[in-house]
């Protein structure tokens, strides 16, 4: 049973074109699914969704996002952001804008608990050090009374990732987590994700335009191209065979550097020609209803 | 082939201004320890490190937009360690820099003709027109892009402007400091291509700073790796992937996750 289902979500900009074209997909408790595409795709969207976080500029044309069995878009306003404030959680892209500046670390890991939860403040204080120590941070002592900018990248993501797990949230939305950090914090901290991911049995929702970080977080992968989900596959048979002409594409033009000579291949203009049909396709069978 | 940098002991220290007192003078932080090393005449040499490893630190000491604090650095067999600007200028033609962000490095008023042209102008070249119209032509945008602003071009495109404005001045080096990070797979494929097609047909040397190896790989000679402030390794490309000597280099190649679920991560 899934956790999350989306179901022929379509989002598009007031008053403008669509973004998101009835993306549908699903996320198993225990699952990781990766979300990839070019800027611009829509990827991000979809979490934004989920997580009732999108920008005032955009609307819900149609779709149903069901969470643990209820769609959360029939639900009152303040019912729905209590159910996903008690559910769901964050990890952002950028751990420096993410945390205030000028406050300390501690209060900013348990306000979400105090406030949203309603958990007394010596127990969500407790419960904060016990998951700085979980993402190995050393001293979580010391940490708590830090400020963001004492703190390096890596360490900023930690906390977010703490911070994130706080509540035992069901599902986790992460929005490129790493692309940030050096390659070998995001070694580091792509093994603490999906560390506390699997320990927690979380359901994870991961946003990257990095098929390499794909190929080691995520179980199962949606390919979108202009709002539009290309192909739904396993992560093992997108790596053996892509299933679809544009994820095959943007396979060839990744680099990797055990490749000597492998001259990399943009996006052909004939697999881009034939994809933006597609889109064309999708957007008349929504039109027709 | 003659070496078009020969850079001797560089050094480069900063005024640590978090650390300031109230009171006198900030401690000094060491970025560039004593850097030895050459780029031959032709070369596309790869720079890597990870973030505050002195890579960019490095290419801004190389088109003196940074003045070492010890050492020298000879360009073309000048000695351009210590000198002023106005005894730059002649020689800023030669070396040119690609930004990473060409959304911050060019001007949102100005027209993409005008861009390419003002330095041209700088420089006092003749047919500044037609030197626009072929710079346009070598990075593979329609001449009618002379008349867009850079906020109706894409992410590649723009980045093609910069690669333009560059070599519209026939440099006989250029400086890309991580300029298809943030480029999608696609765009980044396309404008490696154009680079390497130009190294080539244009004779340049280039400099390409990255902290992604897999793309240093595709289009460099030589590789270069900064850890703190100090060259690890620096050797031809195949015998650095092939056998990687320092431990710091072989950390950064185990820490690139490749497009492979059976890959070994550990």
């Amino acid at each position: 049973m899934s956790y999350l289902e989306i179901d022929r979500l379509s989002v598009r900009l007031r008053g403008g074109g669509p973004l998101l074209r009835q993306v549908s997909l699903t996320v198993a408790a225990g699952e990781v699914r990766g979300l990839v595409g070019e800027s611009g795709a829509g990827k991000s969207m979809i979490g934004k969704a989920v997580l009732g976080i999108l920008p005032r500029s955009t609307e819900i044309t149609a779709g149903r996002i069901v969470l643990d069995g209820v769609d959360l878009l029939t639900l009152p306003p303040a019912e729905r952001r209590r159910r996903i404030g008690a559910t769901c959680a964050l990890i952002p892209q950028d751990p420096l804008t993410a945390l205030n500046p000028s406050r300390r670390i501690g209060p900013q890991i348990t306000d979400r608990l105090v406030d949203i939860l309603g958990w007394p403040r010596v127990r969500a204080e407790a419960r904060a050090r016990e998951l700085l120590a979980e993402v190995y941070i050393p001293d979580p002592e010391r940490v708590m009374r830090s400020y963001p900018h004492e703190l390096s990248g890596g360490m900023r993501q930690r906390i977010l990732i703490a911070s994130a797990f706080a509540a035992e949230p069901k599902l986790i939305v992460a929005d490129e987590p790493t692309t940030a950090l050096d390659v070998t914090v995001q070694k580091q901290i792509l093994k603490l994700i999906k560390e506390m991911q699997e320990r927690h049995g979380t359901a994870l929702l991961f946003v990257t335009h990095d098929l390499g970080v794909v190929s080691k977080v995520c179980q199962s992968l949606s390919v979108l191209y202009a709002g539009l989900v290309v192909e739904d596959c396993a992560v093992r048979d997108f790596f053996r065979a892509p299933g679809h002409a544009y994820s095959a594409a943007l396979l060839a033009a990744t680099p990797k550097y055990t490749d000597a000579v492998a001259s990399l291949t943009p996006v052909p203009d004939t697999v881009i020609a034939a994809v933006r049909a597609e889109v064309a396709a999708a957007d008349r069978r929504m039109s027709h209803g | 082939m003659a070496d078009l940098y020969d850079v001797r002991g560089l050094r480069l220290s900063l005024a640590d201004m978090t650390r300031k007192p109230l009171f006198g003078a900030a401690p000094r932080l060491e970025i560039l320890k004593g850097l030895d090393f050459t780029i031959p005449q032709g070369a596309v040499m790869g720079i890597v490190g990870g973030s505050g490893s002195g890579k960019s630190t490095l290419g801004r000491v190389l088109v003196r937009l940074l003045e070492p604090s010890g050492g020298s650095v000879r360009f073309d067999g000048v000695d351009i360690t210590h000198l002023d600007e106005a005894a730059l200028r002649p020689l800023r033609r030669r070396f040119q820099m690609i930004f990473q962000d060409p959304m911050s490095s060019l001007n949102p008023r100005h027209r993409v003709g005008t861009l390419i042209a003002e330095p041209l102008k700088l420089h006092g070249f003749d047919d500044v027109a037609g030197r626009v119209a072929r710079a346009l032509d070598h990075v593979g945008l329609p001449a009618g892009f002379a008349a867009r602003y850079p906020h109706e071009l894409s992410g590649g495109q723009r980045q093609r402007v910069g690669i333009a404005r560059a070599i519209a001045l026939e440099p006989d080096f250029i400086l890309a400091d991580e300029i298809v990070s943030g480029l999608d797979v696609s765009s980044q494929a396309q404008v490696l291509n154009l680079l390497e097609g130009l190294v080539r047909e244009l004779g340049l040397t280039l400099a390409f700073i990255s902290h992604d190896l897999s793309v240093i790989r595709r289009l460099c000679s030589r590789v270069m790796v900064l850890h703190h402030g100090v060259i690890v390794e620096d050797r031809a490309t195949a015998d650095l992937f092939d056998s990687p000597q320092a431990a710091y280099t072989r950390e950064l190649l185990d820490a690139i996750p490749l497009p492979d679920p059976d890959q070994v991560w550990a």
